[in-house]
């Protein structure tokens, strides 16, 4: 796996937010002060979220990929929130539905290729229900980070 | 050979997953298929070309060709259905 940053700086657990606006600004405010992202990413990924809803009804709890163009992004992250109550996302591919959304991923690419194996080992956390209940009740993220390294393949890179 | 357009809102993400499972299920059933991985955006400019869409951000517009939702591919509820139009229309 290609250089990617993920640390416990970047998950975010109980986060409180009313609106799916207010989960994408908090995630994206986050990554952006450590200068993973641009200032224009959390505008571009609002309209995305808008235009192109992420949110997935899977298994025992609904998650939800937001994600937007490379070019709003400084250095490859997947950045990870537990809500603390869920959010409605619109959901992906039926934009006048709505999923009650527990677990983000948020997605943050730097290039269009080579992520294909990152993201087939994502889309089998989506699919296996354990984990995702495990993510949506565990409160502390250095377990958390350690599921997903595991689960990702990830060779850790970061700033601890 | 079709011309299978696979489409998500960024053309990075989850268009990646999908055309990589259509990809192999090609292979498998021994079918040659021209994927073309694009923005939904982009679709426009296939309109005269392509044989089918399949995407995971829907549109309400009309194709000349079928629009298969691909949500499935992401969540694995219902991918068998899925992966079954797909083949139908690859069959075609």
């Amino acid at each position: 796996m290609s250089d990617i940053y993920f640390d416990e700086s970047i998950i975010l657990v109980d986060l409180e937010a009313k609106t799916k606006e207010e989960v994408l600004t908090a995630m994206g405010e986050n990554l952006e002060k450590q200068g993973l992202v641009k200032e224009s990413f959390i505008p571009a990924i609002i309209a995305r979220e808008a235009e192109f809803a992420t949110g997935l009804p899977t298994a025992g709890v609904s998650v939800a990929i937001p994600h937007t163009d490379v070019e709003h992004v400084n250095k490859k992250t997947i950045s990870f929130a537990v809500l603390k109550d869920p959010v409605d996302f619109g959901v992906m591919g039926d934009p006048d539905e709505t999923t009650p959304v527990k677990v983000i991923f948020m997605l943050a690419m730097d290039k269009a290729d080579d992520q294909l194996s990152l993201l087939q080992r994502l889309m089998q956390i989506f699919q296996d229900e354990a984990a995702l209940r495990y993510l949506a009740e565990e409160k502390d993220a250095s377990a958390i980070k350690n599921l997903l390294a595991e689960k990702l393949d990830f060779a850790l890179e970061g700033g601890e | 050979m079709k011309k299978v357009l696979v489409a998500c809102g960024a053309g990075i993400a989850t268009s990646t997953v999908v055309n990589s499972a259509i990809e192999e299920m090609a292979k498998e059933n021994n079918i040659k298929v021209d994927l073309v991985q694009i923005k939904i955006a982009e679709v426009g400019s296939y309109v005269d070309s392509a044989d089918l869409l399949v995407t995971t951000a829907m549109t309400k517009k009309e194709y000349p060709f079928p629009v298969i939702n691909a949500r499935s591919f992401l969540t694995g509820i219902g991918v068998e259905d899925t992966k079954k139009q797909i083949l139908d229309e690859l069959q075609k």
